[in-house]
């Protein structure tokens, strides 16, 4: 029974890592950039929703909605301002300033309201405790986990079914070809980064109300272990991001389960190392030929 | 004679460097200098000693390494371990620290040199964390409270270190290997098919970066009394990165004077943590949006002097951007 509560646990974890790696998946699928500033988003999202609760007293899902819509506000400014005029720039540059934002949205938020953590009011949603097989459920865990399904089919519903879903396919299989083609690269690309910032903002919400501590540096792990996650599944694969997500939940709270709950974040690293190593294209990747 | 034209120019840097060393001798054993401004600048040639460390790696060799501060901590505990726990020397401490950071340099190397760009940065990143976790598990040294070690850093010491990390690695870069490794930068797939074995000079130069990473390691724990597995986070490393990338990515003596500024705006700003970190963001991004090559791009002070030709770090044309 143990072992199915831990599951449980990780599959909600799992299910906070799976949106933040989306974010990363699509824009890596589309720029070939690591955004590392995702995780910030991911911060700044569950501030907002801390803010919206607190103090406009809004119930769960306004606050979902705004948080996701000033996070995907966010990630088109950072897109326009930081990114794009390094559309052609070399790879490094883009990666070392894509940190230089990761640090200025951190410490900008810490000059602008102090280090100090804030606790999510636990009132946000309703928390029963129900007893499935002899298994304790938290309803909380089982609503995080609806949502991130809800948004999860949205967004295939999106790449898949959509114009806009279309135009990110074909910049992301060959940007020059799109542009000939008669679609705004531009445009595309911010949209990509709007509806991935946007899961990133649900993501910090429901991170919120998971763990109830939220702090101005609480971006940098899960940004970096839902980095994981999208190496893990394929980086540039949408369903490997999903996977990838749930997997390494998992492997967490098996890991803390089992008693090393202080190697925990050790343990992400390790399966990154290794899977770099042993498959660098993830679980659901090809291998590419490199010409010259 | 001949070999004495070829070589006044280093035999003058030696000699200034001296004349360096004892003047900042006097002044510290006549106290002249304070507390505060020995502090700083120990801090400042430690400082040093990464961004030139790091500097062969990334600008030199073209290999983009984030994790540098985890080399850095396990050279700081390797030789805290020989003299605390040991009781061995300074000097053999000093020499395990980086020798221990080199074989971490080999271990992670190895496998994750094979990877490229993006996916061999977010290896090493991962490293670096690896070992921050690492240490804050391992009671024997000391776990999340750290370690405290005796103050055995004098100037003589750090620069001898300083001295000896800057002559390898310039001397390094000017060697067939240095060129070797400047090709793997310019362009992979054109160096491996000249002939030359890529994968076993990217681990050579990460293996002497970490070396000397370690080494500093060494001096920061000998000299801070306490070190802590906090002190060598992420941060860390991207500050080591900052000095490399603002002096410009090829350029030692770039990497040398980012350094230096940095750590005095840092000991300004030392009360006023986050502005120091806006700051440095804001400048990070600015450099790169405006002057994606650093302050001096590839080229080195010297040639500015022309007192040789400029070799060193770079051919030729620096309006190239050559990394990764």
């Amino acid at each position: 029974m143990e072992l199915i509560q831990q599951l449980v646990n990780g599959i909600s974890l799992g299910s906070i890592y799976a949106l933040i790696a989306l974010g990363y998946t699509m824009v890596y699928g589309i720029v070939r950039l690591i955004n590392f500033a995702h995780g910030d988003v991911f911060m700044i999202g569950s501030f907002v929703g801390f803010y919206a609760v607190t103090s406009f007293h809004v119930g769960f899902f306004p606050a979902l909605l705004l948080a996701m819509v000033s996070c995907a506000i966010l990630g088109v400014c950072i897109e326009r301002i930081a990114y794009k005029p390094l559309r052609n720039a070399t790879r490094i540059a883009v990666l070392i300033t894509a940190i230089g934002v990761s640090l200025l949205i951190e410490y900008g938020t810490i000059y602008l309201r102090g280090a100090q953590p804030e606790a999510y009011p636990s009132t946000v949603l309703p928390d029963k405790k129900i007893e499935v097989l002899g298994v304790t459920v938290n309803s909380q865990s089982l609503l995080i986990l609806g949502v991130s399904i809800v948004l999860m089919i949205l967004l295939q519903f999106i790449v898949h079914k959509t114009k806009i879903g279309k135009a990110m396919r074909a910049v992301s299989h060959d940007a020059e070809a799109a542009r000939l083609m008669g679609i705004n690269v531009d445009n595309t690309i911010s949209a990509t980064f709007a509806i991935g910032s946007a899961l990133a903002g649900a993501a910090g919400v429901i991170f919120g109300i998971y763990y109830t501590k939220i702090d101005p540096l609480m971006g940098i792990i899960p940004g970096l272990k839902a980095f994981v996650a999208a190496v893990l599944g394929g980086i540039g694969i949408i369903p490997g991001a999903m996977v990838g997500g749930l997997m390494l939940g998992v492997i967490e709270s098996l890991v803390s389960g089992l008693g090393y709950s202080l190697w925990r974040d050790g343990v992400a690293f390790i399966i990154l190392i290794l899977i770099l190593i042993f498959r660098p294209a993830g679980l659901f990747g090809k291998n590419v030929r490199e010409k010259v | 004679m001949a070999t004495l034209k070829r070589t006044i120019g280093f035999w003058i840097s030696i000699v200034l460097a001296l004349i360096l060393f004892v003047v900042v001798q006097v002044l510290i054993s006549g106290e002249i200098l304070n507390s505060f401004y020995v502090n700083t600048l120990f801090f400042m040639v430690i400082n040093i000693i990464l961004a030139v460390s790091l500097h062969l790696i990334i600008g030199i060799t073209g290999q983009f390494s984030i994790g540098h501060a985890g080399f850095f901590a396990v050279g700081a505990y390797a030789s805290a371990i020989m003299t605390m726990k040991l009781q061995m020397p300074f000097a053999l401490a000093l020499l395990v620290g980086g020798v221990a950071a080199a074989v971490a340099g080999l271990l992670i190397g190895i496998p994750s040199l094979r990877l490229k760009g993006d996916y061999l940065a977010i290896a090493t990143l991962g490293f670096g964390e690896i070992v921050r976790i690492s240490l804050l598990n391992i009671e024997y040294v000391g776990g999340a409270s750290g370690m405290t070690v005796t103050h055995l850093t004098t100037w003589p010491w750090v620069f001898a270190c300083l001295l000896i990390t800057i002559i390898v690695i310039a001397n390094f870069t000017n060697s067939t290997h240095g060129r070797a490794c400047i090709s793997i930068r310019e362009d992979e797939i054109a160096a491996d098919s000249m002939g030359i074995n890529t994968t076993y000079y990217k681990v050579v130069a990460f293996v002497i970066g970490s070396f000397f990473a370690g080494i500093a390691g060494g001096l920061y724990a000998h000299h801070f009394y306490i070190i802590q597995p906090t002190n060598f986070g992420f941060l860390k490393s991207f500050d080591i990165l900052i000095f490399v990338v603002l002096g410009g990515l090829g350029s030692m003596s770039g990497a040398v004077i980012a350094a230096i500024l940095l750590t005095i705006v840092s000991t300004f700003l030392q009360d006023y943590p986050e502005t120091r970190m806006i700051i440095y963001s804001i400048i990070l991004i600015l450099v790169m949006l405006y002057r994606p090559k650093g302050l001096l791009g590839t080229k080195e002070v010297t040639s500015f002097f022309k007192l040789r030709r400029a070799v060193q770090g770079g051919i030729g044309n620096d309006n190239k951007n050559t990394v990764a």
